[in-house]
């Protein structure tokens, strides 16, 4: 299936989905597929969690409505003068994972970074029909390029751990786990045992 | 005795900060290549051809290879016969302020319990050695902590010998799985007692990505472990693949009769190393 898919040029085989996401597209996606992002989307990493969900457990509104949309846990480089942003490639996910059930239950449609997820994480995503991607790691530079715009939206004291708004076009990622609970790396696990 | 003035350790520091987070070395990027060259999996050299075109856009472009810019590791090699005018530590740790700050990269040091960022990346980590000469050898790593996080040290039994040393070091790098960044190299430090391996682990990765140990029965130590880690397959990024590590260095140092310290530090493929002598 979708391993044969990566095969040539890379950039020009990938799914092209708008942001944020329509439930249909989020359905409609299947663990292993290459995407290529296009639209709107948040970041956040270890501060911008811890903040978030202290002000959930305080009753508190959120800097930013995630109600469908992706939060790609990122840390940026600054831009320099004339740049966008600077290097802007995933950090690992797992340091999110206990914070990121709360969130996908506000309704949070899809997290991306790079590396595995816990089975908890696995289970709320389920549970809510969210995704989780990976894109591609210690690959900031090129990343950057797909970055069209960066506004910073909360926590500015947190430095480069801030939440930023991104404005993204051709941001390339894979399908780790899709709404019907598959999870990639396991699937590539299976079939080197097989 | 040669005396050294602290403002070019401070300019060599700042440099070196800078340069090191555009420009990888030509020892990476070689490995990188090769690996390309011998990947089975398609997917895995479209990843390694991504890395490769990342590397030139963040040479070309001065852009941050990745923007984890790491915490700064410097190893000060200071030959008997020189000697620093002034404050050593003080020279590198400002030369790392003003590197990260005018190079912007990113700001990645903060306190371990209230997590809050010093915004200077300092302080640094310093690590100081006497050596023969009149000269001061600076080597900085920058270490991310995809990588570093996936690093371990065990205290194994003197009787599990070289297969449990490579039981356990396989282990550990393919458990981590894609945390690290895959293709990965593994510095492992083996011997001294807890500290020391942790040390030598480090400095397994200042040797050119690839060079064996000098000691035959420790580059073939080397070959076994890496052989293990790339049959398991994981991959560039765990997508599958024969290049899951470009390389294995170890480091090794007499051990207490009772004790087999093994420790294992993880680098990423953004592997950014350099180093001047003043």
């Amino acid at each position: 299936m979708s391993l044969l898919r990566f095969e040539p040029k890379f950039f020009a085989d990938l799914i092209k989905v708008t942001l944020p996401f329509t439930p249909e597209t989020l359905a409609g996606l299947e663990a292993g597929e290459l995407v290529s992002l296009s639209g709107v989307l948040y970041t956040g990493r270890d501060q911008t969690h811890r903040r978030l969900c202290a002000l959930l457990e305080q009753g508190e509104p959120l800097p930013v409505d995630l109600r469908g949309q992706l939060l790609y846990y990122v840390g940026p480089t600054p831009a320099k003068p004339g740049q966008v942003i600077g290097a802007a490639g995933p950090t690992t996910s797992y340091r999110m994972d206990s914070y990121t059930p709360q969130l996908l239950a506000l309704g949070l449609a899809a997290t991306m970074g790079k590396g595995a997820r816990s089975w908890a994480v696995r289970q709320a995503m389920r549970q809510e029909g969210a995704i989780y991607l990976a894109t591609i790691g210690g690959a900031g530079a090129l990343l950057s390029k797909c970055i069209k715009k960066s506004e910073l939206v909360a926590f500015p004291d947190a430095g480069p751990e801030a939440l930023f708004r991104f404005e993204v076009e051709g941001f390339p990622a894979v399908v780790i786990n899709d709404v019907a609970g598959r999870d990639y790396y396991e699937m590539v696990a299976q079939k080197r045992g097989s | 005795m040669r005396v050294i003035d602290p403002a070019a350790v401070t300019s060599a520091v700042r440099n070196l900060a800078i340069e090191a987070a555009c420009d990888l070395e030509p020892d990476i990027l070689d490995a990188l290549l090769a690996a390309r060259d011998r990947e089975r999996s398609p997917l895995s050299r479209n990843l390694l051809e991504l890395l490769l075109t990342n590397s030139d856009i963040a040479s070309r472009e001065k852009i941050p290879v990745c923007q984890d810019t790491g915490i700064a590791v410097v190893f000060a090699f200071l030959g008997r016969e020189a000697r620093v005018e002034g404050d050593l530590v003080a020279a590198i740790q400002e030369g790392v302020r003003q590197g990260y700050s005018e190079g912007y990269l990113r700001m990645s040091v903060c306190d371990p319990l209230t997590r809050v960022n010093t915004m200077t990346n300092t302080p640094a980590v310093i690590h100081l050695e006497l050596v023969e000469g009149d000269g001061l050898k600076l080597c900085l790593l920058p270490k991310g902590c995809g990588s570093e996080n996936m690093s371990g040290l065990s205290m194994l039994p003197p009787s599990a010998g070289k297969p449990g040393i490579i039981r356990y070091v396989s282990e550990l790098v393919v458990k981590a799985g894609s945390n690290p960044c895959p293709p990965v190299t593994v510095g492992v430090g083996i011997g001294g007692s807890f500290e020391k391996a942790a040390m030598l682990a480090k400095q397994a990765l200042l040797r050119p990505v690839g060079e064996p140990a000098g000691r035959p029965d420790v580059a073939e130590l080397e070959a076994a472990i890496l052989a293990v880690i790339n049959e398991e397959g994981q991959g560039v990024h765990g997508m599958g693949g024969n290049n899951t590590a470009l390389a294995v260095h170890v480091e090794i140092y007499p051990s207490h009769i009772a004790s087999l310290p093994v420790a294992v530090n993880i680098q990423c493929h953004a592997h950014r190393h350099k180093e001047v002598i003043l």
